[in-house]
């Protein structure tokens, strides 16, 4: 790796590893300020024949070279660094999720509690979790001691008790893990990493029952106490064992370890890092999306506290039909205003799966993805909504004021009245026709209440600008800023229910070029324009009982911003609530499509 | 990205075909290089650490897991029939003793004096890799597992059902659109692989199951009658697993679809030969296809024959197959197959799903589709002289040899 300061770094590449594509992107700095310029991709390869993900890298390089005209790679193959003129790059980083990204068990004495800590520290450090074992999860010891065996997990973070607290239990899963000796899924010779963040009492003793047959890390424990959650330790040390023990291992990392200046991050987990930054800087509540074939990774910031969550079958491809098992056809049809042929859907939905690269011809055919999406959607955020709470356990001083407001500890933080900025990414959302389609299925999955602003992620490039960040912060976030996403508009929608066709609430909203106002009714929603970079004062005035944010019935003013879509004023209510039929759903969809004029141009 | 397109599933009339038959973990492999193994042949073994059972000796004794270790009766490592008495405690004047009776035979693991547990290890169970594929030893991995080698013919499916099954190729349709009905198999399918035609149905497979059948490889299936036949709903296409008492390979798709002509031929033309075949299917990352794996001769007997075919199996690096070996591609070269003007393909997604044509043209410029997505797209002209606009994500490349 180069040390080079901020100062001398103009020209950057930076890629990201993909499990089937890998995606390289050129930042440079031009008069100043830092630009994405270019992007080029070409197939991951580290699976065989090839089983090089180097190979990938510089084919996806190879792309960049031919779109910019800038010389990156030597007759041998080697990028040319520092940059100067037409050639080379000051530095490269990247990121990885090849080879099925970095899979992980986790550990923990109570399942809402450390074994919860655990699995977010495992999560936050970009990692799939296997599975969760706690001592209370319901299956009996014989069943967990097997289970552990099944599985081939990369690495295992055991925690468990507060300082101070259990020991024995802590210990009880160590006795658990021992015997089970589950095998790590590269190398027979290799030894099991294992994270140990638990009690530091039990540390010990944990050790000795562990023995010689795994490589045992022990790291502050990431619960010390029931109020605080120390996960920092226990992710750095992830991300090392990554590098050394699972990276080592896939085909070609050692080269790729070799080239970047500095360490190689787990996709998501440079996702995470960037969404953070920003939601710090500009004091936002951030929710994150990312719509893969397989998976569908959801993350939030909101004050301050970051969550991820991955939903490993919850996805436009390889898992299409496990979103329609867990969401159920019917409940898919309900997002669909024409009539379809059930049958002949579930066999397409079959074929899709079997064919995951396959694209829409025909428009029904693209509704009925795009319902799906909703679905997938909508049930990842509410995993996510599920996971992303304040910490369980936690004794909460009352005074007589909260016995009327009383909240439970466990709760979800994840409050749609408060969240200040959507973005969406992943095929389905990212390539859809029009950029009315990605904002109406990103609204109609995630329901923000009051006054929400909508992106997409351009061509994802948010891992690539996750790990720049660690070296070169600046540059990470001015790109973010300005070429990361793409402003589709701002979403107005109070919360509250009422009789379809009665007044939802008035509104105001104050153009360079003059004042419109109107009234929204229940179940209806309009879709205004207001052009990217335009900012307009908003009145909202909403009826009694339905809240924009301010209060039951009470005015809100704000600035909206507006983008690709414009300005969404959506009285059809919060909760959205559909009929459970598809056939009495299929009238209220065909309008809602009409008055967002969806497939206008396609028809 | 280059290929906009699914390059098609492997299907030769004869190649060589390798697989590599790996143990889970470190074991012992009972052949040599150069040894000719059948099918089901046992090559490499290995023992799973038995079962454990955890006795809760504390809770069981009435005392403080500190005390269980000075009470045990037996010692870590020591061998223990079920019903042996483990532990006791002292009692009140050597009376009310309290014991602790093993549960089952098997071997002490661990006494803890922390939690109060004793471990008991049951015996190992075997592990054995069969060789699936009749054919020569190339190389043994020690301790590993072992390359086997033979001329064959290869069928992959596009999705299948089931793990590795064995029989003789019987014929049930006598067309490769005819459906698959019960009243196609008979007792003198027991222990076959039958090759089908179009559409299989629940009964058809719950018949070939009570008859003994040992693989059915057809065109196609209704979702409906796969959930039926599974007993849920199929989320993800990761399979291989399944206990059904029978392996099924699709070679098309979902719904009423003929199986390819040319894979209905080959697979006709070897009725009555043995094969090996394997439903496990992975679409994700390191895809895995499932297959019938027909054995012709021996490599020592047919090695004029292969250096004649060098051609055709190409030079490049074997990829995994889904019995967990190795099949060298075929016909494509190292690069992949392109697709150009005159390539025959078969369409696989909805309006025009499974029709077969020719590419009668790759426009450059991307084209706006009726969905409104904007794509590369090729021209394919039907045997009934149709033309159509297909993206080429659509595409599957149809190998002709």
């Amino acid at each position: 790796m180069t040390q080079r300061s901020p100062e001398q770094i103009n020209v950057i590449l930076a890629t990201d590893c993909g499990s089937t594509t890998t995606k390289a992107i050129l930042i440079e700095n031009r008069g100043g300020q830092y630009r994405q310029t270019f992007r080029g991709e070409a197939p991951t390869t580290v699976e065989a024949p090839l089983a090089d993900v180097t190979i990938g890298v510089r084919n996806a390089v190879r792309e960049l070279e031919e779109l910019s005209g800038r010389r990156l790679l030597d007759a041998q193959g080697h990028l040319i660094r520092p940059a100067q003129g037409q050639e080379g790059c000051d530095i490269y980083v990247s990121t990885s999720s090849a080879g099925g990204g970095l899979q992980m068990m986790v550990a923990g004495v109570i399942r809402e509690m450390t074994a919860a800590s655990a699995q977010r520290a495992a999560l936050g450090a970009g990692a799939i979790v296997m599975d969760v074992i706690a001592t209370n999860d319901r299956r009996r010891p014989h069943e967990q001691i097997q289970r552990i065996r099944e599985l081939r997990p990369d690495m295992i973070l055991l925690s468990g008790g507060t300082d101070g607290g259990t020991v024995e239990h802590v210990v009880q899963l160590a006795e658990w893990i021992a015997p089970a000796r589950p095998q790590p899924r590269f190398g027979v010779q290799y030894k099991l990493p294992i994270i140990y963040a638990g009690n530091r009492h039990a540390a010990p003793m944990v050790a000795k029952t562990l023995g010689e047959q795994f490589a045992l890390a022990i790291v502050p424990n990431l619960r010390p106490t029931l109020e605080q959650e120390n996960l920092g330790p226990a992710r750095e040390k992830i991300h090392d064992l990554f590098l050394e023990h699972v990276m080592a291992h896939a085909p070609g990392y050692d080269k790729l370890l070799q080239w970047v200046d500095a360490p190689v991050m787990p996709t998501p987990a440079a996702v995470g890092n960037i969404l953070q930054r920003i939601a710090q800087q500009e004091g936002l509540n951030v929710l994150g999306v990312d719509i893969g074939g397989a998976t569908t990774d959801v993350f939030s910031v909101f004050d301050g506290q970051f969550h991820r969550t991955v939903s490993a079958n919850l996805g436009m491809s390889y898992s299409i039909s496990n979103v329609c098992a867990e969401a159920g056809l019917e409940q898919i049809l309900r997002w669909i205003p024409l009539e379809m042929d059930t049958g002949e859907l579930r066999n397409r939905i079959k074929n899709k799966m079997i064919r995951p690269t396959t694209i829409p011809q025909t428009l029904d055919d693209l509704i009925f993805e795009q319902a799906v999406a909703r679905e997938a959607l909508r049930l990842a955020y509410e995993q996510h909504r599920q996971f992303a709470v304040s910490l369980r356990g936690v004794q909460q001083q009352r005074t007589v004021g909260d016995l009327f407001a009383q909240k439970e500890s466990g709760q979800t933080i994840i409050d749609p009245m408060r969240l200040d900025l959507l973005v969406g990414s992943g095929g389905v959302l990212s390539h859809a026709p029009r950029m009315h389609q990605t904002a109406a299925m990103m609204i109609d999955a995630f329901q923000p209440e009051g006054v929400t602003r909508l992106a997409k992620d351009s061509i994802f490039m948010m891992p690539h600008l996750g790990v720049l960040a660690e070296v070169h912060a600046q540059a990470a976030l001015e790109v973010f800023r300005r070429d990361c996403l793409i402003y589709l508009g701002t979403c107005a929608a109070p919360r509250g229910q009422g009789k379809p066709g009665s007044l939802c609430f008035r509104y105001r909203l104050q153009r360079a070029d003059g004042v419109e106002s109107g009234e929204v009714l229940v179940g209806q929603w309009r879709w205004l324009p207001l052009g990217p970079g335009q900012a307009a004062p908003l009145r909202i005035e909403p009826a009694r009982g339905w809240d924009a944010g301010a209060g039951s019935g009470r005015p809100l003013e704000c600035i909206v911003h507006g983008g690709t879509v414009g300005l969404i004023l959506d009285g059809r209510g919060r909760p959205l609530m559909l009929p459970a039929d598809p056939a009495q759903a299929r009238p209220l969809m065909h309008q809602w499509v009409e008055e967002a004029g969806l497939y206008r141009e396609q028809g | 990205m280059t290929q906009a397109y699914t390059p098609g599933l492997k299907l030769a009339r004869r190649i060589r075909h390798r697989v590599c038959r790996r143990l889970p973990m470190a074991g012992e492999v009972l052949v040599q290089v150069g040894q000719q193994v059948s099918a089901q042949q046992v090559v490499a073994r290995t023992w799973l650490p038995g079962e454990v059972t955890l006795v809760n000796a504390a809770h069981r004794l009435g005392v403080e897991p500190a005390e269980v270790p000075g009470l045990m009766q037996v010692q870590v490592g020591q061998p223990v029939q079920a019903g042996q008495l483990l532990a006791q405690t002292r009692g009140l004047f050597g009376l009310f003793r309290s014991q602790l009776l093993a549960p089952t035979s098997g071997v002490i693991e661990s006494i803890s004096g922390v939690t109060g547990q004793v471990i008991l290890r049951g015996p190992p169970q075997p592990i054995e890799q069969l060789a699936y594929l009749a054919g020569r030893v190339t190389e043994v991995l020690p301790a590993e597992g072992v390359w086997i080698e033979a001329e064959a013919a290869l069928v992959q499916g596009i999705f299948g059902v089931g793990g590795e099954a064995y029989g003789p190729i019987r014929l049930a349709c006598p067309g490769p659109d005819t459906p698959l009905t019960p009243d196609r198999l008979d007792e003198s399918m027991r222990g076959a692989v039958v090759v089908g035609g179009g559409r299989v149905s629940t009964q058809a497979l719950q018949r070939a199951s009570q008859l003994g059948v040992s693989a059915i490889v057809t065109g196609g299936i209704d979702d409906q009658d796969l959930r039926q036949f599974l007993g849920y709903d199929l989320g993800v296409a990761i399979t291989g697993s399944e206990s059904l008492g029978l392996t099924l390979i699709l070679t098309e798709g979902f719904g009423e679809i003929a199986m390819q002509q040319r894979c209905w031929q080959l697979l006709a033309s070897h009725e009555g030969q043995l094969a090996s075949v394997n439903g496990a299917t992975q679409i994700r990352a390191g895809v895995i296809r499932p297959e019938v794996v027909i054995p012709l001769h021996d490599l020592a007997q047919t090695t004029q024959a292969s250096s004649i075919k060098t051609d055709r199996v190409g030079d490049s690096t074997p990829s995994e197959s889904p019995s967990g070996g190795t099949a060298l591609p075929v016909g494509a070269g190292a690069g992949g197959p392109t697709l150009q003007v005159g390539s025959l393909v078969r369409i696989i997604r909805t309006p025009y799903f499974g029709l077969v044509g020719r590419v009668t043209d790759l426009p450059s410029m991307p084209q706006v589709l009726p969905s409104g997505v904007k794509t590369r797209v090729a021209e394919v002209q039907l045997p009934d002289g149709r033309r159509l606009i297909v993206p080429r994500a659509n595409l599957e490349w149809i190998e002709e040899s």
